[in-house]
């Protein structure tokens, strides 16, 4: 057991934490109107699902993996209706495409603190409960739970860095 | 005043539109991708005086399309609003051709002042 927590520990870099949990606070604070509590974060087993609305944000460059941004459904729809400005219900076509823009914003501001240049891809989303992601398997996934007022989240990153940081990117220097 | 908003999420063109209305007598066109505002710039006779670009969209990115826009036309004012917000991404945009950068997430405040400075300066310089 006391292994298995050590291991747990060193593979939870805060380096790739903390542009996440600031870039979340950032973007739900600015865009949509609502503080986000942070609560610890936790390896992912290979298999858990994830929450029922999910948004998939590609890494490449000198980071290759992916961040998945998993809502609860009535979550994702507060959220989304906060953050455009109008009711959004989840049968709307609205409602992936606030949803993917809510997960492009958290992982582009986070990108730009990894201390690297890694580019990022359009999001897809994917809507249905019990929902499981294929992810690479060689890298560990960290899951971030949040809370909102309105209901939880949580990102799921998944990302290596296959290239040395560089010291001239702006964010982690 | 006439805007063409470039953004593949519908919702981020939604915000824009409301928060540059508070300028008063706008008229916006919108694009989902690089490709299709090409279209629309190229085939309007009558010029933009803003174009609001996002970076990540698919088939032809931001970058691409101000290199592409700025191939034909060196004077239409061009912003790029994105979320990538590493030095070396605004200094590519910049040697690209754009007048302004703004990074999402943004303010109302920050969108309206960084349009509003970018169109004045052009103007004083004109
Ligand atoms: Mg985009």
């Amino acid at each position: 057991m006391e292994t298995a927590t050590h291991t747990q520990s060193a593979r939870i870099n805060p380096k790739i934490i903390v542009p996440f949990v600031d870039s979340v606070r950032r973007v739900f604070a600015t865009m949509v109107g609502v503080q986000t509590t942070v609560q610890r974060p936790h390896l992912k087993a290979l298999a858990a699902p994830t929450y029922d609305v999910s948004s998939i944000i590609g890494f490449s460059g000198d980071i290759v993996g992916s961040v998945i941004v998993s809502f609860q459904k009535e979550a994702a729809e507060r959220l989304a209706s906060a953050f455009a400005g109008m009711s959004i219900t989840a049968d709307m076509p609205d409602f992936p495409d606030a949803i993917g823009e809510l997960a492009n914003m958290i992982a582009g501001g986070a990108k730009k603190h990894l201390g690297t240049l890694a580019s990022i891809t359009v999001p897809s989303v994917v809507i249905g409960s019990g929902h499981v992601i294929a992810r690479l398997s060689d890298v560990p996934c960290i899951v971030i739970p949040c809370q909102t007022p309105v209901g939880a989240f949580a990102v799921e990153i998944s990302i290596k860095q296959i290239k040395p940081a560089r010291s001239n990117q702006g964010g982690a220097q | 005043m006439r805007v063409l908003l470039v953004d593949d999420s519908c919702t981020m063109r939604n915000i824009q539109k409301r928060i540059l209305n508070a300028l008063g007598n706008m008229q916006f066109a919108e694009a989902g991708d690089g490709v299709e505002a090409l279209k629309i710039l190229f085939s309007t006779p009558e010029a933009f005086d803003l174009v609001l670009i996002d970076w990540n969209m698919p088939n032809m990115d931001g970058h691409s399309l101000v290199q592409r826009i700025r191939e034909k036309d060196k004077t239409t004012p061009l912003i790029m609003c994105t979320t990538e917000a590493e030095k070396a991404r605004v200094i590519d945009a910049i040697k690209a051709g754009v007048n302004n950068y703004v990074i999402k997430p943004f303010t109302p405040e920050m969108l309206i002042e960084r349009v509003t400075t970018t169109l004045s300066k052009l103007k004083a310089a004109a």
